[in-house]
């Protein structure tokens, strides 16, 4: 089972990278984009049938620093 | 009088804290791999050195957090056990959980490398006793992600039980309230991102970082 898991910095959390990236591509003309945040896409090939309760684990105490971090763990369709 | 070095894959400042404790403890500290199981027997300090542990790969300290021997660093905290955490080490003892908060990206995205003047605060826990506060120090930094974060509650909860060990007299890389080190609310862990170990012989440009450690061994020995 393919699993991709969507790690973004919560809400409030400075992202200087993101401002950083915003900056260059005000720089390079795109003066319409708002806001920039860069976040991370992991993708997992998990055995079929592990259980969402494991997915949600292993975000918690690995994949995501829940500090700074919000994840959204996106299940591609079998 | 036992002190442990914790080495993982990426450190690079552990034989500096060794040559550092050894300075002051008179006997070279033991060399743990982060593989190793156990603790020696009876140790009486854990410093956890500076370094880009894993290459820094998913966060900075992250891997080196869930590695076999962080489960005894956390038994030992819990035993009251001084634990150091610098630089990278500051960031493994936030991602293991042991202390509040995380290390992100530099304020400004530049690797700053310079001698830092610290400021004081606390001066109740036993890494801290021997100073005084508002005293000011100068200790080299040299990190990419040194900036900490946490929520208003926590930063508040931390700043009214006295663990904010060190401030930055001028904050260079964005910590929220110029946070430079971090007590655990038990004052038997310290996390800071600028490195003691650096400044520990004149022939480094400076010594306050001795100040440290002997206020830590001080503190064991009369124990």
């Amino acid at each position: 089972m393919q699993v991709r898991v969507h790690v973004s910095l919560k809400p409030g959390v400075l992202d200087p990278q993101g401002r950083a990236v915003h900056h260059a591509l005000e720089g390079l003309g795109f003066a319409d984009v708002r806001d920039v945040r860069i976040g991370r896409l992991i993708e997992l090939d998990v055995a079929d049938g592990t259980s969402d309760d494991a997915l949600e684990t292993m975000c918690r105490q690995l994949l995501a620093n829940t500090v700074i971090e919000d994840y959204r763990i996106e299940k591609a369709p079998a | 009088m036992t002190a442990a070095v914790i080495t993982f894959p990426g450190s690079n400042c552990d034989r500096d804290m060794a040559v550092a404790l050894e300075r002051v403890m008179g006997k070279p500290p033991e060399r743990l791999w982060h593989r190793d199981s156990d603790l020696p027997r009876g140790v009486d300090f854990i410093a956890l050195p500076g370094g880009f542990s894993y290459g820094d790969y998913l966060r900075s300290g992250a891997m080196a957090a869930r590695s076999p021997i962080m489960r005894q660093v956390a038994a030992a905290a819990a035993r009251g056990v001084p634990v150091l955490g610098v630089c990278n080490g500051f960031q493994i003892l936030c991602e293991a959980g042991l202390l509040p908060g995380a290390l992100m990206r530099n304020a400004g995205q530049t690797f700053i490398c310079r001698t830092a003047e610290l400021i004081v605060e606390n001066v109740s826990s036993r890494f801290t006793a021997g100073l005084s506060r508002g005293q000011r120090l100068h200790i080299p930094v040299a990190h990419h992600d040194g900036n900490y974060f946490a929520d208003q509650t926590t930063l508040d909860e931390i700043e009214g039980s006295d663990r904010v060990a060190f401030r930055y007299a001028s904050n260079l890389n964005g910590s929220r309230r110029g946070i430079a080190g971090i007590l655990n609310a038990e004052g038997n862990v310290l996390g800071m991102m600028p490195h003691p170990e650096r400044a520990v012989d004149a022939a480094h440009g400076g010594e306050d970082g001795l100040l440290l450690f002997k206020s830590v061994l001080d503190g064991l020995s009369v124990a």
